[in-house]
């Protein structure tokens, strides 16, 4: 079952292509893996998939229905969740908060029932609660609940966007080089976490990623972009030993993977 | 029911407070120029209370808040000059109305300016603040009640400490309310990340309306009872300056933080007179050079102003 | 038709100081994001300094031009020193709270006995004024000086921006401070050189405005500075082309306004310009959308 799927999407910025049509699909319940080196327009993918640029041509659609042009909060309601590569957390709330904030899509009260603190208000705060604390437990945050989300270290921050983004109940969940910055170790423990959650919440996880041991190590399928194009699709291992991969990330740079 | 008990629970010191102040004002005790001036303070509050939600909360810089302010006088007190007579309950109504205006005009006002980024709706609003106070000058030509340039004279002196106190009380009640939920939440995302916010699902044009809206039917319920304060209505009361006057008030208390505003919001007043009270007369301009420099000395101390989040026990929310 | 073309030259005269003032504006919020509202209250200072200048000590113009220069551009060094630098990596409203308390103290602080009064007072013109009349429409010596003035004042600016070390070095900072200090820019001093040179603009300003409108008053600054800094937004802030653009704007619509309709809605068709504009180019006329990269 096709869950997500991009055709012949383009995107220009003044003189700058940053999309040159590219098509990918998705099915339901994969691990795939979109990597390529900087600037190939990865994250300009994810930026169109979820909204926040209206592609100049092409279209996407969720489950067959198209969601091109569709501001992100719709898009979001239909099922899909992201994290950003330079980490968009609300900095002056706290943890809670900050995952609380993505249940609201969902939340039972209106603001009237808020502004006169009826029934309905506290039994939604509690359900609200009890969801975010079972998330934050999951992603072992729950003691910092209280903490500001600026406050914490670099890699907790990164695990509190990933619940942030789970808490919206999503079909699809788009990671942006969740490893970044990670020592090895972390990436082992990072590359467990993601396939535990996938399982958990019988999730679709499309990942950008520069470090190619998560990417061989969990993905089922990669696909390899440079300059705004689609250059390769396959497995792991089939795109690793594919010429223009290794042209793209060597001839362009030699520290092509971290 | 359960939500009026509620209600009654939180105004209960605000009703200590008004039993307080009328048995201080009528017992001689309290000069009524200072019972006055701590009616203006809690109207100020309403309105710096209404400015925090649209910028300490929801993130949006406006400069105009003062105009909303003057919708909300000149609207009630055209209602109640015209049709009210004394009747207290047509007071309510008048005030209601006034706020209901100004928040019918926020509304047209945000639709296409909440677009903008946010130096650019800071000028904007500056703008419609400037406009207003033209408008106001000149509604004399179409509405001759409303006095214009020369002042709106003959309103009745309807605010008493009671309405001053509670109105003050139900604005906060609401306001905190508000801000400790979801909805409130929401907005507050949108002040810290909005484009993350609206990844999450939030309808950040939606919350950003709404916050305003809220924001400035604040301002224009505090507007209807300065009318019926003071009883005399003048466009200068509704210029640019005073926007500024709010503005600061929001940002020496805190922003984003509704105890700060109402220890500024009093401390501001309190302080501008006192210093009229102790200035030797001959130096009460001096005031005007004082403030300034104590409002220079306080951010360069403490730019993120007095309150950071903690709020009174009263304010604080009630959903951990 | 003469009556139009009459009032167009009436609102450049206007517009042209308007243009004097917006150039500080835009100046240094391109280059620290800052809304100085005490910039108005430079102006001011300057017609008070052009006024002492020519009352008190009898100089000749171009002195009272260099000693308006001079005196407001050391208070703008000044107010940068003091009350912007340190809050230069606080949140942004603070800095701006703090605009306006300098504005307020600079307005209220003159406007003691000792110091210039609070009173209004007439500017000296140590000169005639003489006009020409060219087709039925009357050109004063003042708009001349006027327009002299300003344009010579542009074409420096454009010159020392676009064409000196220091330009370059104005317009790095302008688009990343931190790298252009980490290329060897001196930050803090390029920062300080643009208020002092914004400021000087103004000073010019509030001269010429003494000549063309004889009445100084210690609050004489706030309109003006307000509505040049609206020509500022209108004509994109941070573009120096754009602030002269709007400034020019902005004087015409209150000249036209005050000639065809009635002076009481002068401020007001003004703004509305404004909100107009911002509404289909938000970033102004001229100016740049700087886009955020997510």
């Amino acid at each position: 079952m096709i869950l997500l799927e991009a055709l012949g999407l383009a995107k220009y910025f003044g003189g700058i292509t940053a999309l040159n049509g590219v098509d990918l699909h998705l099915r339901e319940g994969e691990l795939v893996g979109l990597i390529g080196p900087n600037g190939s327009g990865k994250t300009t993918v994810f930026n169109v998939i979820t909204g926040i640029y209206r592609p100049d041509h092409g279209s996407v659609a969720v489950e067959g229905k198209s969601i091109t042009g569709l501001p992100p909060h719709r898009i979001s309601r239909l099922g899909i969740a992201r994290t950003f590569q330079n980490i968009r957390l609300f900095r002056n709330l706290s943890v809670m908060d900050n995952v609380r904030t993505a249940y609201h899509p969902h939340v039972r009260y209106g603001p009237v029932s808020a502004l006169c603190r009826a029934r309905r208000f506290f039994e939604g705060e509690r359900e609200i609660r009890e969801k975010v604390m079972g998330l934050l437990a999951i992603f072992s945050l729950q003691e910092r609940r209280g903490e500001l989300a600026k406050h914490l270290p670099y890699g907790d921050q990164r695990r509190l966007e990933i619940a942030r983004a789970l808490a919206s109940e999503p079909k699809l969940l788009l990671l942006d080089e969740p490893a970044a910055g990670m020592n090895p170790s972390e990436v082992g423990k990072l590359m467990e976490f993601i396939q535990e959650i996938r399982e958990r919440y019988r999730l679709t996880v499309l990942l950008i990623e520069h470090q190619m041991r998560l990417v061989m190590g969990i993905c089922e399928r990669v696909i390899v972009m440079d300059f705004g194009e689609v250059i390769a699709r396959g497995t792991p291992l089939e795109v690793r030993n594919d010429p223009r991969v290794i042209e793209a990330y060597l001839g362009r740079n030699a520290s092509g993977g971290k | 029911m359960r939500a009026l008990l509620h209600l009654a629970r939180f105004l209960t010191p605000f009703a200590a407070a008004t039993a307080a102040g009328w048995g201080l004002s009528t017992g001689g005790v309290v000069n009524p120029y200072w019972v006055q001036i701590f009616q203006l303070a809690c109207i100020m509050a309403v309105s710096a209370l209404g400015l925090n939600v649209i910028y300490g909360f929801t993130g949006l810089f406006s400069l105009g808040h003062a105009a909303f302010y003057g919708i909300g006088a000149y609207t009630a007190a055209f209602l109640m000059k015209s049709y009210g007579g004394e009747s207290q309950l047509f007071f309510l109504a008048s005030l209601l109305a006034g706020g209901g205006c100004a928040a019918l005009i926020a509304w047209l006002v945000g639709l296409p300016t909440l677009r903008l980024t946010s130096d650019y709706l800071g000028i904007a609003t500056l703008g419609f603040g400037v406009i207003m106070k033209v408008f106001f000058d000149n509604a004399d030509s179409f509405l001759p009640q409303l006095g214009g340039a020369r002042g709106m004279t003959g309103i009745a002196k309807m605010t008493t400490v009671a309405w001053a106190v509670m109105f003050l009380g139900v604005s906060l009640y609401l306001a905190r309310n508000l801000i400790h939920s979801s909805h409130g939440r929401a907005l507050v995302s949108i002040r810290e990340d909005e484009i993350a916010a609206g990844i999450v699902g939030i309808n950040t044009f939606r919350y950003k309306m709404a916050g305003f809206v809220v924001g400035c039917s604040f301002a224009g319920l505090a507007g209807g009872l300065y009318a019926h304060l003071y009883a005399f209505l003048h466009p200068s009361n509704f210029d640019f300056f005073k926007s500024v006057d709010v503005l600061m008030i929001v940002v020496l208390g805190g922003l984003g933080n509704m105890s700060g505003t109402l220890v500024a919001s009093f401390g501001w007043i309190f302080l501008l007179e006192g210093l009229r009270v102790i200035l030797p007369p001959g130096y009460i301009e001096l005031r005007w050079v004082l403030i300034p420099v104590l409002l220079i000395v306080t951010m360069l101390l403490r730019p993120q102003g007095l309150f950071g989040i903690r709020e009174f026990p009263l304010l604080r929310g009630d959903t951990e | 038709m003469e009556v139009f073309l009459q009032q167009v030259i009436n609102g450049l005269q206007i517009g042209f100081v308007y243009a004097l003032i917006a150039l500080g504006y835009t100046m240094v919020y391109g280059i620290v994001r800052l809304i100085n509202f005490a910039h108005g209250d430079v102006f001011m200072v300057g017609a008070f300094i052009g006024l002492y200048a020519i009352e008190r000590f009898h100089l000749p113009l171009a002195a009272v031009f260099l000693l308006a220069v001079l005196g407001c551009s050391l208070l703008g060094i000044a107010m940068e020193r003091v009350a912007y630098r340190p809050l230069r990596m606080a949140p942004k409203i603070a800095s701006l709270i703090t605009a306006i308390g300098v504005s307020l103290f600079l307005e209220y602080f003159t406007a003691l006995r000792q110091v210039f009064g609070p009173n209004f007072y007439s500017f000296p013109r140590p000169f005639a004024v003489t006009s020409w009349e060219v087709r039925g429409i009357v050109l004063t010596n003042i708009q001349a000086i006027i327009f002299f003035v300003t344009l010579a004042c542009l074409g420096l600016l454009q010159f020392i921006v676009y064409r000196t070390r220091l330009g370059r070095a104005m317009r790095a900072v302008s688009y990343d401070h931190v790298t252009a200090g980490l290329m060897g820019v001196n930050v803090d001093l390029v920062i300080s050189i643009t208020f002092g040179l914004g400021a000087a603009l103004a000073g010019i300003g509030g001269v010429l405005y003494g000549f063309a409108y004889p009445q100084v008053n210690t609050f004489m600054g706030v309109m003006p500075g307000l509505k040049a800094f609206t020509a500022a937004v209108l004509g994109g802030i941070g573009s120096i082309p754009g602030a002269a653009l709007g400034a020019l704007i902005m004087g015409q619509s209150e000249t036209l306004t005050s000639a065809y309709l009635s002076s009481t809605y002068r401020d007001g068709i003004a703004f509305l310009i404004l909100i107009l504009v911002l509404l289909l180019r938000p970033s102004g006329i001229l100016g740049t959308a700087r886009t955020e990269k997510v």
